[in-house]
């Protein structure tokens, strides 16, 4: 009971996951909506190393995996604030309600 | 003797000259086509004459008997190994007939032409379409093989919608040039199935081939006798609907409705087309099948004698109260291919029965002739004139001595005058129809004494009657100085006549016959004497009638006002034909089917159109273009497929 099992690590990761959910669907602000993004991403990484830690000891792939999606989500946050550097610069704000020229 | 080359010149020196006007004449030397179109008609002329003559005299003839030689075959379409589309030339003693008729007319309405068409704005396009038509209607006379002779009979129909046509600004013109096109594609229908079904049976489309298969005891005869529909024999239909296409061409009744309406044409290409050479095209046809009418199904034969008979009858009353001198020859024309039919159809295979093949070929030949001179000089009345109206003209005579003279031969020819041609061939029909048919032959010299009455009344309607006046006012010193037609309108007239005094002396029993062999033609003049006399009364009456005007017409007219109006309406047939493509075709046919195809074939996609119209504007509002709302979708359809996996995944 004292001891920290995989069920510890996937509840964090799921309250993780779905805080980075809600944020994304609620929050107005584009960075904030990155930020949550953001927040999914390393819930994914928290599963990755739980079970590379508990399930396949002598192994490596959980934790390289998690190097690699740390690199990407880097390069994703450069290209996600170049997007909403362009939408400022077109529409003076970064709301995503106003955003919403792309429609029917 | 016969050299292939120089046959294949005749029909191929007026499609040169066609194309060549067509393409360049028209642009370069527009002036010098009448005379261009006249010279290469010229040498086709000489060129047919030579191998007439080399037919007839030094190779046709095969131990007393005419070949059918095929000097030129080509495979043109190869579908299968068997089924093959070949393109050649048939000389036989009507082919080689019909070479001389058409070319020697073509060239007389060419020369003609040079006179009554000179100043023409469309003159160079004038000669590209002659050329255009004699091209057909020689290939259509000389073609081997039964899909070939239907290739040249729809291209004659094209060529005579565009010279009927040739006002294009006129609306009547346009009307009659599509009136004309239509009628015959309709009956071009019946040849184009009739063929289908013969050459199914007989397994060939070549003309001596399926005659010989169609005519002695073979399996193709069998089993096209016993394949039998509605009671008749699949070789009756075929032959009747054969026949049909015939009757469209050479305006048979019912199908004559175009005929008369054709006139809007120049009057040349009346001449040519609608008296001498395309309408003498369902006769030729007849002729060419001939064997197989005769030998194997008399029945249609029965119908080819019922149907000429009576287009001659009717032709004829009509042509009594038409007015317009181009109509009344018209429906002359119609009534003496009624003749030729008819003397088709009471004719049989062979020997002293093959009489009337013979004399419906002589009537043919003679009739080319004659009528030509009639349209040729109706055309130098109109030339001068300037109307078609009988009431315009009258006391031409005198100013007019040419026309005059070969007007009268070509009336006392076609009324069968002794020694005029007309009166040899037409007594040859009389005596056709005397020997099979005596109802026939009533009907037959009943119509040639009508013909004789309408001729003469016409005659004497344009030459003598009343005196001359000019109509028109600002005409009034016109007439003087323009005077008769120039040279190349006079000497076609004079050609013409010449030969229609001539042309009954051709002892043509020794060439065109049916079987090839030769047929004697004894001539009764007792037989004769019964037929010259009525033609002679008919001219009487036309003469008390005509002659000075009085008031004796009018008064027979009312006198029998019923038989009058309707014959002046033409007996009502344009009308019924119209009543029932308007009223009962377009009510009980058209209008349903334009329901069908507005209501339901339209409606089914209409609804289907509406319906997905509807279901997306309900539905658009999905497309928000807020990001969010996209990712809440996204969200809501990832759990929706993580509670399948795990509730429904089994």
């Amino acid at each position: 009971m004292n001891d920290i099992g995989l069920l510890h690590f996937l509840f964090v990761s799921c309250a993780l996951f779905f805080i980075g959910v809600y944020g994304f669907l609620t929050r107005r602000n584009l960075i904030t909506m990155l930020m949550s993004v953001e927040l999914i991403l390393n819930s994914v990484n928290i599963n990755f190393v739980a079970f590379n830690k508990y399930l396949y000891v002598d192994k490596l792939d959980g934790l390289f995996f998690t190097i690699f999606i740390i690199t990407i989500a880097a390069a994703e946050a450069a290209v996600a604030i170049a997007i909403i550097i362009n939408l400022y610069r077109n529409h003076k704000t970064i709301d995503v309600e106003e955003a919403d020229s792309m429609k029917f | 003797m016969l050299s292939t080359s120089l046959i294949i010149l005749i029909p191929l020196l007026p499609l040169l000259t066609f194309v060549l006007i067509a393409l360049a004449g028209r642009k370069y030397f527009p002036s010098l086509c009448g005379i261009l179109g006249t010279l290469s008609l010229l040498t086709s002329f000489l060129l047919a004459a030579t191998v007439a003559y080399d037919y007839f005299f030094v190779v046709g003839k095969v131990g007393e008997v005419y070949q059918q030689i095929i000097p030129f075959k080509m495979t043109w379409l190869q579908f299968t190994p068997n089924v093959a589309i070949d393109m050649g030339i048939l000389l036989d003693p009507i082919s080689v007939m019909m070479l001389v008729v058409v070319t020697l007319i073509s060239l007389m309405v060419h020369f003609y032409s040079l006179g009554y068409m000179k100043g023409e704005e469309r003159y160079a396009t004038y000669y590209s379409f002659l050329g255009l038509f004699t091209f057909s209607m020689l290939g259509l006379v000389m073609s081997s093989n039964i899909f070939q002779i239907y290739i040249f009979w729809e291209l004659v129909g094209v060529s005579s919608y565009l010279l009927i046509g040739y006002y294009f600004d006129k609306p009547s013109a346009v009307a009659a040039s599509k009136k004309a096109f239509i009628v015959t594609r309709f009956a071009d229908l019946g040849f184009l199935v009739g063929i289908l079904v013969l050459s199914y049976y007989a397994g060939t489309l070549d003309f001596q081939t399926l005659i010989t298969r169609l005519t002695t005891p073979t399996d193709q005869l069998h089993s096209i006798m016993a394949a039998s529909f509605l009671g008749c024999s699949a070789l009756t239909w075929g032959l009747v609907l054969v026949f049909i296409g015939g009757a469209g061409k050479s305006a048979m009744f019912p199908l004559h409705i175009w005929l008369p309406d054709a006139m809007e044409g120049p009057t040349p290409v009346s001449a040519l087309i609608h008296a001498a050479t395309m309408v003498v095209a369902g006769v030729f046809l007849v002729a060419r099948l001939f064997p197989v009418y005769s030998i194997s199904c008399p029945t249609a034969l029965d119908i080819v004698m019922w149907v000429g008979a009576s287009s001659s009858f009717i032709a004829a009353i009509i042509a009594c109260t038409q007015t317009d001198i181009k109509r009344v020859l018209a429906y002359s024309t119609m009534s003496q291919i009624g003749y030729m039919m008819f003397a088709l159809g009471v004719s049989r295979y062979g020997g002293e029965n093959g009489l009337g093949y013979m004399a419906s070929m002589f009537h043919l030949f003679t009739h080319a002739m004659f009528k030509a001179l009639l349209f040729l000089g109706a055309g130098a009345v109109i030339h001068y004139v300037h109307s078609n109206e009988m009431k315009d003209m009258g006391g031409l005579r005198k100013l007019m001595p040419v026309t005059h003279l070969t007007f009268l031969i070509a009336c006392l020819a076609i009324a069968g005058i002794p020694p005029f041609a007309g009166f040899f061939s037409k007594e040859e029909i009389l005596q056709a129809a005397f020997n099979s048919n005596k109802a026939i032959f009533g009907i037959a010299i009943l119509t040639a004494a009508i013909t004789a009455f309408y001729m003469f009344r016409l005659y004497f309607n344009i030459f003598w009657n009343k005196e001359y006046h000019a109509h028109g006012d600002s005409h009034g010193g016109h007439d003087a100085h323009y005077g008769e037609a120039p040279f190349t309108m006079k000497f076609p007239l004079l050609f013409l006549a010449l030969l229609s005094i001539v042309a009954g002396f051709i002892p043509f029993g020794k060439f065109v016959t049916s079987d090839g062999k030769f047929l004697l033609t004894e001539f009764h003049p007792t037989f004769s004497i019964a037929p010259v006399l009525l033609a002679s009364l008919g001219i009487v009456i036309a003469w008390s009638f005509y002659k000075k005007e009085s008031a004796a017409p009018q008064k027979m007219a009312d006198g029998m006002s019923g038989l009058y109006r309707g014959a002046y309406h033409k007996f009502y047939i344009d009308e019924i034909y119209l009543f029932i493509t308007k009223k009962v075709v377009f009510n009980l046919i058209g209008r349903p089917a334009a329901w069908i195809d507005r209501n339901i074939v339209d409606g089914f996609m209409n609804l289907l159109a509406d319906v997905t119209g509807k279901i997306s504007f309900l539905i658009k509002g999905l497309q928000s273009g807020k990001v969010q709302n996209y990712a809440a979708y996204f969200f809501a359809g990832v759990l929706g497929f993580v509670l399948v996996f795990i509730y429904l995944w089994t």
